[in-house]
């Protein structure tokens, strides 16, 4: 049980350490909000579990149990809200600014619109 | 600038949210005296509960919570509880915040006890009111000036 819980440990670090890497290397907004909502939903509750079973049944692993349902619902919500309001007020994906700007005959790549 | 019923999800998740946000704050007000937290802290997590109504649900829905006229009589009511246990305690003899001297007729522990609670909750409501209503201010500054810009320069279809 305790190599459960340390394996779910590590996972957590693990996927929590991809998710820095990701908001640090990609390319625009919503890939960036994306590498820092799903790596860290899923490190957050693995790493949560992981110390929920270490812990044993106690107050503070329910306590962990609830952060993790909280996150579970908080995270996504969250990133969902934010991708929406750049997409309604214009703010282009990498891809496609790339076609709209050699259209349009510039070449500055700069970021955002 | 805050558009109400962006989408539903978020709409619904802060509707699930923000009971549990409050039971939590209470509780960090009211176990402040034998763990972390205490009044300022659980008054930010009960602002924080009402601006995430302000923001996601939009400025007229999240009125029936908690309306922008109530944000200083709040902050004012939790000074006067704070204040006023400090001067109750000096009615009897006591200094200022002395919990020993306040007069409900218990032993000096649990007066002690007591008055933390008391200040505590005085706390708590002068941070929720002050947070709420800094917040309502700088939202209604905002959008006195979107309205200029609309009077001004007509729609903005465009954008």
């Amino acid at each position: 049980m305790i190599w459960v819980a340390k394996g779910l440990m590590v996972l957590g670090t693990a996927l929590l350490f991809i998710a820095a890497i990701g908001v640090n290397r990609l390319p625009d907004f919503y890939t960036r909000s994306h590498a820092a909502t799903k790596p860290d939903t899923l490190g957050l509750i693995s790493l949560m579990l992981g110390l929920a079973i270490y812990d044993g049944f106690t107050l503070s692993s329910i306590k962990m149990l609830l952060i993790i349902v909280f996150v579970a619902l908080a995270n996504p919500a969250a990133t969902h809200a934010l991708g929406r309001a750049a997409i309604r007020n214009g703010l282009l994906p990498v891809t496609l600014y790339k076609k709209s700007a050699s259209a349009a005959g510039t070449d500055d790549p700069g970021e955002g619109r | 600038m805050i558009r109400p019923k962006e989408t539903i999800i978020t709409d619904h998740v802060v509707r699930v949210m923000v009971p549990f946000i409050q039971i939590f704050a209470f509780y960090v007000i009211f176990h402040g005296h034998y763990s972390p937290g205490g009044g300022f802290q659980g008054g930010a997590l009960l602002a924080g509960s009402v601006l995430l109504q302000r923001v996601v649900l939009g400025a007229e829905r999240s009125q029936i919570g908690f309306p922008t006229r109530l944000g200083i009589p709040f902050g004012a009511l939790g000074i006067l509880i704070y204040a006023g246990v400090g001067f109750l305690a000096m009615l009897d003899g006591g200094n200022y915040l002395q919990y020993d001297h306040l007069p409900f007729g218990m032993t000096p522990v649990y007066l002690r006890n007591t008055g933390i609670l008391l200040v505590e909750i005085g706390v708590a409501f002068a941070v929720t009111g002050t947070l709420v209503s800094i917040y309502d201010d700088l939202v209604n500054f905002e959008r006195r000036d979107d309205q200029a810009e609309m009077h001004s320069a007509g729609s903005r279809e465009d954008a």
